[in-house]
């Protein structure tokens, strides 16, 4: 804030002393004629005038250094505009003097002295005014995009201008001072080099070229005609001004004359070339659009839509397609100026023309990855390039360019089109793969719903009384599991217990778990016996199991009034039952059938029917197959005898040790925790 | 991975089944089963003399065929399970409704 008020106040306290001093001039010149006229000595020395017209200009060239340094530099034209402007009203002024002049001719008007000098003192303050401004944007286009080197010339050049406004206290001209002639050569050899600096001209498009010379042309007008007014004209009205000895002013005309002239040539001269320039500045924005597609939202059309219009446009196709071969559907296809059937016709004429073919990537051996140059005959179109479109490293289809003159297509075009080829892959690529991203987060989402669906079915209480106590434990493989255990209360001292196991695991088996619960629930209701329970779960799962499914499943009913176990087995995995009398470990030796094998009536011959009484501190021992048969490397399994050998040896803890001891033991034994099947284990010690 | 192998011997069918019978190579032994009911087989015998491992998915496809072997009156027989493979099928109770001997001799004893 603080610092764009000085600005500010800077640029007009510079005018207001600009205008004072030439107010001052003005007056001193005034006196000097009066003076002069009555033949009156002033005594003023001759330095005052010089001094002041020294001040003049330092304080216009500080007051258009704050102001138009602070324009915008890329905008070229609009500081060539404001040079132009200047340019017009100091020569509209100048003009209008001229021709008042030329009005008040022969009258005694014309002669009087004063009026002249009034006059005179308004023309070369426009002029110079005209002259310091366009100084101050000149130095802006020569330092666009300045090198060191750059700068530290024209900081030399700069300054010795500025010190070259006091040398006007010599008195001295040019055509009788040696020191004179020397300094001018140094700053007009100097003003020469830096016209030379000319990038801005590289920036300016074909239109805004035009606009150029012309607002320069007419800028080099001015400085003609002032050049003119100042040191042709002043030979009539000798002895006005000294300009013509000032080292400063004709510095400056030098060095804004050549730049003048030297942009004038430069910007004629690139008036062709600019065309590329906007090729070049159009081919950068199509890689862009290319590139950023996919944030958009486009689709894979559109990209190829872009590419097409891109590729054509940079290698001036008449004709272009995108063939992109699809599974199990007509290739998709986009053109541009073709009908169907005379594509047809020229892929055709493509296949019988002489083809070139071009290894663009020495690392890719594959020959459908060539680009191919072909040169067609009796045909409108006469050259053809057909660029190969590779997705996700396959080739996904082709890029056909064709034109209606024969060598049509050099080496920078063929480069520009594989670029743009690339860059249209990886979009389509990255838009593939978002699009996978997503459905894969899909299915994550619906497989973790899954997972929270069964982990559900699993009850978190299992039914109990004082008299044993029960502990479960279960994994799945896999998100989804196809093991399953559950209690159910038959009465106050009367509970079924089920474990289960589905054939397979994964989601099949998680769907068939689901199936069983959904049986265990209903069923369970009746109060069946073991045997009649199995049969009835045989016969509901017949109907629903694939052919190659089955269950296996252990039933229980404990009578804790009675202290007895019924139990019947359905293939499944035989118990582990620790007598605290006997002090050992053993597995039922019953027999039984998997639901879901047999689907006819004789299922029922196949299950046995167990009771026995359980003593205190008995164990019972339920599992899935995936704990029994758990392999560690060496493909060993975990096996029934160590099994037995942890009960007999863990017997005294209650249910949860002994289930973490197992579970501890299976991985120790495995070596990793990430077993292939799903495991279960349900642990009841009765009391 | 598993590898079966076919023979038409005189009067019978020899499959021999080697290696791992798990969720994804079950279908071989699925689909050369189904092959050689289809091709009017009457006599099976299938050799697991050196299938380390079989899975419930592939125990699934013995059970699934056996309604089909009652029907068309084959003799399916499987000999050479190694203890490990054959308390397999005892747990499931699969011993009770497939013909399972010890060695091909008394396998063919069976179908003589």
């Amino acid at each position: 804030m603080n610092l764009k008020l000085t600005t500010k106040s800077i640029s007009r306290l510079s005018l207001i002393l600009g205008i004072l001093l030439w107010l001052s001039i003005a007056s001193i010149d005034f006196l000097q004629v009066w003076a002069e006229r009555s033949g009156v000595n002033l005594g003023l020395s001759e330095q005052v005038p010089r001094l002041l017209l020294d001040l003049f200009f330092i304080s216009f060239i500080i007051y258009y250094r704050v102001r138009i340094g602070k324009a915008e530099t890329s905008n070229f034209i609009d500081l060539l505009w404001r040079v132009f402007a200047i340019g017009l009203v100091t020569t509209i002024v100048s003009l209008a003097i001229e021709l008042f002049y030329n009005t008040i001719a022969g009258t005694a008007l014309a002669g009087n002295t004063m009026f002249r000098t009034l006059f005179d003192n308004i023309n070369f303050a426009a002029v110079i005014v005209f002259l310091i401004s366009t100084f101050t944007v000149w130095k802006k286009l020569v330092l666009y995009q300045k090198s060191r080197r750059l700068v530290v010339l024209w900081n030399v050049f700069e300054a010795m201008l500025m010190a070259s406004i006091f040398f006007n206290f010599t008195g001295e001209v040019l055509e009788d001072n040696v020191v004179f002639k020397i300094l001018f050569g140094v700053l007009a050899l100097m003003a020469l080099i830096l016209s030379a600096n000319m990038k801005w001209v590289a920036y300016l498009n074909f239109k805004q070229k035009w606009k150029s010379i012309l607002l320069i042309l007419l800028v080099t007008i001015y400085l003609i005609y002032f050049f003119r007014l100042i040191y042709v004209a002043s030979q009539d009205i000798l002895g006005f001004f000294n300009s013509i000895d000032n080292l400063f002013i004709i510095s400056l005309f030098t060095f804004l004359l050549s730049y003048s002239i030297f942009s004038l040539l430069v910007i004629l001269f690139n008036l062709p070339t600019s065309s590329v320039f906007e090729r070049k500045l159009e081919e950068a924005i199509n890689f862009q659009r290319l590139s950023q597609s996919i944030q958009q939202g486009e689709n894979e059309n559109q990209i190829f839509d872009i590419l097409l219009n891109s590729a054509m446009s940079a290698v001036y196709a008449d004709v272009g397609w995108i063939e992109i071969e699809k599974l199990d559907e007509d290739p998709l296809l986009r053109s541009r100026n073709i009908s169907r059937v005379n594509l047809i016709e020229a892929k055709k004429q493509i296949d019988q023309g002489k083809h070139k073919r071009l290894l663009k990537n020495p690392l890719e051996k594959a020959s459908d990855e060539d680009r191919i140059l072909v040169t067609i005959k009796k045909s409108n179109f006469r050259s053809a390039l057909i660029i190969p479109l590779k997705v996700q490293n396959k080739i996904a289809g082709h890029m056909y360019l064709i034109k209606e003159v024969s060598d049509g297509f050099n080496k920078e075009m063929i480069n520009i089109i594989n670029t743009f080829a690339s860059q249209a892959s990886i979009s389509i690529e990255n838009f593939r793969l978002l699009g996978e991203a997503l459905e894969n987060e899909r299915y994550k989402e619906e497989i973790n719903i899954a997972k929270s669906v069964q982990r559900a079915l699993i009850p978190d209480k299992l039914d109990h009384d004082e008299r044993f106590e029960i502990h479960a434990f279960t994994e799945a493989a896999a998100e989804v599991g196809g093991d399953y255990y559950d209690t159910f209360q038959l009465e106050e001292h009367k509970f079924a217990i089920v474990i289960g196991d589905v054939s397979g695991n994964g989601t099949s088996a998680a769907f068939h778990m689901s199936q069983m619960k959904g049986i265990f629930q209903s069923l369970v209701q009746l109060d069946l016996s073991a045997k009649e329970f199995l049969i009835n779960a045989n016969t509901a799962l017949s109907r629903c199991l694939e052919r190659t499914s089955f269950i296996t499943l252990s039933y229980f009913i404990i009578d804790t009034d009675e202290r007895t176990i019924e139990f019947s087995r359905a293939g499944h995995c035989p118990t582990l039952y620790y007598s605290k009398k006997k002090k050992s470990a053993q597995f039922f030796q019953n027999k039984g059938l998997g639901l879901g094998i047999l689907r006819n009536d004789k299922f029922g011959d196949f299950i046995e029917v167990n009771r026995m009484k359980f003593e205190k501190d008995d164990i019972a021992v339920l599992y899935t197959d995936g704990i029994s048969e758990a392999a560690n490397s060496k493909k060993e399994e975990f096996g029934y005898d160590r099994m037995q050998t942890l009960l007999d040896q863990n017997a005294h803890y209650d249910p949860i040790m002994i289930q973490k001891i197992f579970i501890s033991k299976l991985y120790e034994f495995c070596g990793h925790k990430d077993l292939n099947d799903d495991y279960t284990m349900v642990v009841i010690k009765f009391k | 991975m598993i590898e079966i192998k076919k023979d038409i011997e005189n009067n019978y069918l020899l499959i021999t089944v080697e290696g791992e019978a798990d969720a994804s190579s079950s279908i071989h032994l699925d689909n050369s089963i189904k092959e050689s009911v289809e091709d009017n087989h009457k006599n099976i015998l299938v050799d697991c003399t050196n299938l380390n491992y079989i899975s419930s998915a592939g125990l699934g496809v013995f059970m699934s065929h056996i309604g089909e072997f009652e029907e068309k009156g084959i003799t399916f027989i499987i000999f050479g399970l190694s203890d490990k493979v054959l308390n397999v099928f005892n747990i499931l109770g699969l011993d009770q409704l497939l013909t399972i001997k010890g060695t091909k001799d008394e396998a063919l004893s069976e179908i003589e």
